[in-house]
């Protein structure tokens, strides 16, 4: 098995450093001198010639790829342009917000997705499951700033339950900090919520057929064990892993939402960046994203040998 | 289907096509959901070509004693904060939004499909090099890379159309790769190989047409998908620019207004959900109907 495993492991490094240079090419594509942006009102060409020797623009391409990847393999991503703060610390300090929002969201797409993906496999063809179905491509199709703008109005300016917008440290006020994430997180973990439902849905029914299902039914198990026990621990396999690839789309997503609810997470680090040109910052926070994707993918693959024995052999 | 069939051409394959997309036809249509989808996907497209002729003003007409007014006879959904009248902007910015998503998804598939042609045929070094560069690709979440790309091209709605396309362009290789693999192996190329067809034609007129029924249901699938990227992105102001309408500009400036004008925001946000759900209605109809193990 570790065998395997680390022949993923291999597999992932040439990925990441393909990542990597794909990030740095977009900065080059990109329209506009960064130096002229920096300098400002200053247009005198020894300060210009001073900021591009100073950020090694003046370097051919391949030596200043070399140059910014022997820095990020240290954890340094430069200096943002706009607020002279290293870019690193700007993603400490932003991260653990898009977290929190990412985790509350997957809660909510859990609790929701699951059981109502199971019972819409248990009741398949009735209303219930017709619901479910509605339910979920619904959630797939309503876009999720929408969504925002429309729960904002009515729960808190119509109801006035919860906060509108921004965000509470949870070390600071934790009930404050849940309350304000509530609506971010419910809204950003809908649509996965609908992803969840369909794909744990079309794997029970896949189970609630096999033979062994059969036998425990037959042998006299009562109908809530074998779903549970029975079914939906070998349903689980491919939701499992599901779960972990999901974790793209959650931080593509909290984009969006950080942005209707004004929380200041990594999403809306990567939006203000663009629009200042920042091009540290959104190279930065891009390949975070990615490294953080691969990752994830190699914990779906090696989650999906350990729970599925039958995989731990090279075949 | 046989070795004389590959000789005879397109010929004696034809009939048995014409029954079975006849079958697809009848399948699909029984499918009230997929139906729904069409006639939702229908109506919007309906919308946008019609535009000037089912909408009472000039899209970008503002008028300043008609500011923020609420839906009424006169203005079916109300007006905005610049006095245009919403139901004139949403027929409008339908062009905008469906546009956006059949051109970008046109990009993906006129440059996704070649590629994963010949990584799949070709096998190799190519289709290593080809298949590392896509997983590189769908490292980056789909949105995160459209917004990258659609802030280094510049923010315009062609842009945006170009940085979704390109977004969505690794699902199509990938696709494409899969399902030519597992043609390659079939018979009837094979046939073709044996009587000395060189390669392009095989690709052409043998595979192509052989991989396209799963990449027309993941192409309807990701329209919708590229919609919301466009509204997406004309949201985060990097798509459509004003005073041009688009739903997701309306939203942008909508949010705005949130409780003054709610209206504002309900109407271009609910139309992005209609159309949306159309297509994601079509390509689950497409799906069942084109899927041979479906019977």
């Amino acid at each position: 098995m570790t065998r395997i495993i680390l022949r993923r492991l291999m597999v992932a490094v040439p990925t990441i450093i393909l990542v990597s240079m794909l990030v740095f090419a977009l900065q080059k594509l990109l329209p506009g001198d960064p130096v002229l942006a920096m300098a400002g009102e200053e247009r005198d060409p020894a300060v210009l010639e001073y900021l591009r020797d100073k950020y090694r623009l003046n370097d051919p391409i391949p030596v200043q790829y070399v140059a910014w990847i022997g820095q990020v393999v240290q954890g340094d991503f430069g200096i943002s342009l706009r607020t002279d703060a290293p870019v690193t610390e700007l993603i400490a300090q932003k991260l653990p917000v898009t977290i929190q929002l990412a985790a509350m969201a997957m809660v909510f797409a859990l609790l929701i997705g699951i059981p109502a993906g199971i019972i819409a496999a248990v009741r398949k063809g009735t209303t219930v499951d017709y619901a479910a179905n509605v339910f979920a491509l619904s959630g797939l199709s309503i876009p999720n700033f929408w969504l925002g703008i429309m729960l904002i109005l009515l729960v808190s300016v119509e109801w006035r339950l919860l906060p509108a917008s921004g965000y509470v440290s949870p070390s600071q006020d934790l009930w404050l900090s849940l309350k304000t994430m509530l609506m971010p997180s419910f809204v950003l973990g809908n649509a996965l919520a609908a992803t969840l439902m369909r794909h744990t849905r079309s794997a029970m029914l896949g189970v609630l057929r096999s033979d062994y299902i059969r036998t425990a039914r037959a042998k006299g198990l009562l109908g809530p064990a074998v779903v549970l026990k029975h079914a939906f621990r070998n349903a689980l396999v491919p939701i499992v892993t599901l779960v972990t690839l999901l974790f793209g789309e959650l931080l593509a997503g909290a984009v969006l939402t950080e942005q209707v609810f004004t929380i200041p997470g990594f999403g809306k680090l990567i939006v203000d960046a663009v629009f200042n040109r920042d091009y540290a910052v959104v190279q930065g926070v891009v390949l975070c994203t990615a490294i953080g994707f691969i990752v994830m993918n190699l914990l779906a693959d090696v989650l999906y040998i350990l729970i599925n024995p039958r995989l731990r052999y090279p075949s | 289907m046989t070795a004389p069939a590959v000789v005879q051409g397109g010929l004696a394959t034809e009939a048995p096509a014409r029954k079975r997309r006849s079958r697809g036809l009848q399948k699909f249509l029984r499918n009230r959901s997929a139906v729904v989808g069409a006639v939702l996907v229908l109506a919007f497209v309906l919308l946008a070509i019609l535009a000037p002729l089912v909408t009472p003003q000039d899209p970008l007409q503002t008028s300043f004693t008609a500011i923020r007014k609420a839906p009424s006879a006169a203005h079916w959904l109300g007006t905005d904060d610049l006095g245009r009248d919403i139901y004139t902007r949403l027929a409008y910015g339908a062009r905008a939004s469906l546009m956006a998503g059949v051109i970008s998804v046109a990009i993906a598939l006129a440059v996704g499909v070649p590629f994963g042609l010949i990584a799949g045929y070709y096998g190799g070094l190519v289709d290593g090099a080809i298949s590392r560069a896509t997983e590189a690709m769908l490292a980056i979440p789909f949105l995160i890379l459209a917004i990258a790309l659609a802030a280094f091209l510049g923010p315009s709605l062609s842009n945006a159309m170009i940085a979704i396309g390109l977004s969505a362009m690794p699902i199509f290789i990938r696709l494409t790769r899969g399902q030519v693999l597992s043609v390659k192996t079939e018979d009837y190329v094979e046939g073709a190989h044996s009587i000395g067809l060189p390669h392009r034609w095989i690709i052409i007129r043998y595979i192509l047409p052989n991989v396209l029924p799963p990449l027309i249901v993941q192409a309807t699938l990701t329209i919708a998908t590229a919609i919301i990227a466009e509204a997406s992105l004309s949201f985060l102001g990097l798509g459509q620019q004003p005073p041009s309408p688009s739903w997701g500009s309306m939203l942008n400036t909508a949010k705005n207004f949130m409780s003054q004008a709610p209206w504002m925001s309900v109407f271009p946000g609910g139309a992005i959900f209609l159309v949306v759900l159309g297509f994601n209605l079509l390509g689950d109809g497409l799906r069942d109907a084109l899927d041979p193990r479906e019977s």
